[in-house]
């Protein structure tokens, strides 16, 4: 259970949370959504017991800022910018695994599973990695460990679609255990894989909604999309998504993970005007659920 | 304690791969191999000779660039990370703050220390082969003083890196406090202030605050017993003291100067916003 009880912070007098109170069930995945500057990322760091702040912050009932090590062992974090560190792949996860009492391969098996090939990257500086790199191992480091509470600012944003296929897999293995904290600024990029939405706007609580859990996190859509005229843009963007170009490039196949729906969807409204038809089939992977 | 460990071994490792160790550990390699190559150990000047004159030459050059190095690299290493980002990710992972702080700091002192330390070794395994005699009592010694110089100046660096909000208010600032105490050897602002007639308890209250001043006698007090080489206050300091009396206080108030500068850092550290 996370525990937000009247928390404020402010900087040099400016207020960035304003009296924010929120309960985290053991089984919740929150969407905390908010325009840029909207409290996000500073909530999260209240919730990390990285600021000091007005109010109380709990999680089973322990202040991250006095109790860290045995709250933060609890805790998974990935964050939205991956930090500049000059140690190598291999050092960060044998460090991770180390402060938290984990198993590094473990770590490097979730890595893995993300599509990272991590004998080829484990000397290299992790600086040096491309962003969706980064992403990955940060990712394998917060999912290769036994925690109870997952924090992610915007952890899917530089994930390749069969990536972050993977990862939407990899959350649904433990969406029953774990409580998940997800922060975006677009509600699309993060709506399928939460059952409750928090939006922040100028550092306070304007939505707090449940939504319908329908969406299995592991669940995959076959696509049929077919276009009225060649459209090289659009033809690049279902190839990014792992699309196969059945007819000349008019008509496209492929397979998008069910909690990608909305995001795909959003990707085929920018196309509209060449739309000439679009299919989604879960053929009864979906636990039986439309 | 695996914290600790973590964090220093992170430290090291993270020091070795960047360029200013590279230069920190050419400069006091290339101090003693010029030494060395320049023939100081053959000549004789105001009495000494072999390497206790290259270890008087060693030690008032550590003296200059020691603390400058120590201070100019440990100042980034809170306010450099914070800035970066680096502790939003690092620290939210389960090492406590004191086990990270200590541990940095650890790891900072093996890192600055150990090549000045190899260097000296290096200058004394050469004697010993060249057939020289080795002062090994103000050799020991001299180590302990620099141990403690460095202890003193890691604290101070660190201090001022958990006080600046960004590492370039942090560098100056650790540029600024070099100066200052620079300025105030015996040599230079005190001697000013003596031939102006300054009140002797403040010059020799000045002269025993300064960390570099301190050291500077002390080293030099196992070499001149004539105290030929020290300015005035250190003479009526050293007069006070006994030269026994002021190299404990030469080993001992740097160290702890260092660590009482360490650990309001750390409260610093602890009590405010870590990213």
């Amino acid at each position: 259970m996370i525990e937000f009880e009247a928390v404020s912070k402010a900087f040099r007098r400016r207020p960035v949370l304003d009296d924010v109170s929120l309960r985290i069930a053991d089984d919740a995945r929150v969407a905390l959504v908010g325009s840029n500057g909207a409290g996000k990322t500073t909530l999260i760091r209240c919730l990390l017991g990285e600021y000091v702040c007005k109010g109380k912050v709990l999680v089973d009932g322990r202040d991250p800022r006095r109790d860290r090590r045995q709250v933060l062992k609890a805790v998974g974090f990935v964050p939205q910018l991956p930090p500049p560190l000059r140690m190598s792949v291999g050092e960060l996860v044998r460090f991770s695994a180390k402060v938290s009492d984990g198993d590094p391969d473990r770590m490097v098996a979730v890595s893995e599973t993300l599509g990272l090939d991590y004998g080829a990257i484990r000397r290299q500086p992790f600086v040096k990695l491309s962003g969706g790199q980064k992403q990955k191992l940060l990712i394998a480091v917060a999912l290769g460990r036994d925690c109870r509470v997952l924090v992610m600012d915007e952890p899917a944003a530089n994930l390749d679609p069969e990536s972050r296929a993977a990862f939407f897999d990899l959350l649904a293995a433990r969406k029953d255990s774990t409580a998940m904290v997800i922060s975006s600024h677009r509600l699309d990029e993060v709506a399928a894989l939460v059952n409750r939405v928090v939006e922040l706007d100028r550092g306070r609580v304007v939505l707090d909604d449940h939504v319908a859990d329908a969406v299995d996190l592991s669940s995959r859509l076959d696509c049929f999309v077919a276009l009225s005229r060649l459209e090289d843009a659009f033809a690049a963007a279902l190839a990014d998504w792992g699309f196969r170009n059945v007819n000349g490039g008019l008509e496209w196949r492929g397979e998008v993970p069910g909690p990608d729906r909305l995001r795909f969807l959003g990707m085929l409204s920018r196309y509209a005007g060449v739309l000439k038809a679009v299919s989604m089939d879960d053929n009864g992977r979906n636990g039986g659920r439309p | 304690m695996s914290g600790f460990l973590q964090a220093a071994r992170l430290d090291v490792a993270e020091s070795l791969r960047t360029r200013w160790f590279l230069v920190y550990a050419l400069v006091f390699g290339g101090i003693i191999v010029v030494a060395l190559v320049a023939g100081l150990t053959e000549s004789r000047v105001r009495g000494f000779t072999g390497l206790g004159r290259l270890l008087i030459i060693y030690i008032q050059l550590c003296m200059a660039i020691l603390p400058v190095f120590i201070l100019i690299t440990t100042v980034r290493s809170v306010a450099g990370d914070r800035e970066a980002g680096v502790f939003e990710y690092l620290l939210s992972l389960p090492i406590g703050l004191a086990a990270w702080y200590w541990g940095k700091l650890a790891g900072r002192f093996l890192v600055v220390f150990l090549p000045v330390l190899a260097a000296l070794l290096a200058a004394v395994a050469w004697g010993l082969v060249r057939g020289y005699e080795v002062p090994w009592a103000a050799l020991g010694i001299n180590i302990a003083l620099l141990v403690s110089l460095a202890g003193c100046f890691l604290g101070i660096g660190i201090l001022i890196s958990s006080l600046a909000r960004s590492a370039d208010l942090a560098q100056g600032t650790a540029f600024l406090v070099w100066l200052v105490l620079l300025m105030f050897l015996d040599l230079i602002l005190i001697g000013i202030m003596i031939r102006n007639q300054a009140a002797p308890e403040l010059v020799v209250a000045i002269s025993l605050a300064n960390p570099l001043q301190v050291f500077r006698t002390a080293s030099m007090a196992l070499f001149d017993p004539q105290l030929t080489l020290l300015g005035p206050a250190a003479w009526v300091i050293l007069d006070a003291f006994g030269r026994a009396g002021y190299v404990v206080y030469g080993l001992l108030y740097p160290l702890v100067l260092g660590g009482v500068s360490a650990t309001v850092g750390f409260l610093v550290f602890r009590r405010g916003d870590l990213p």
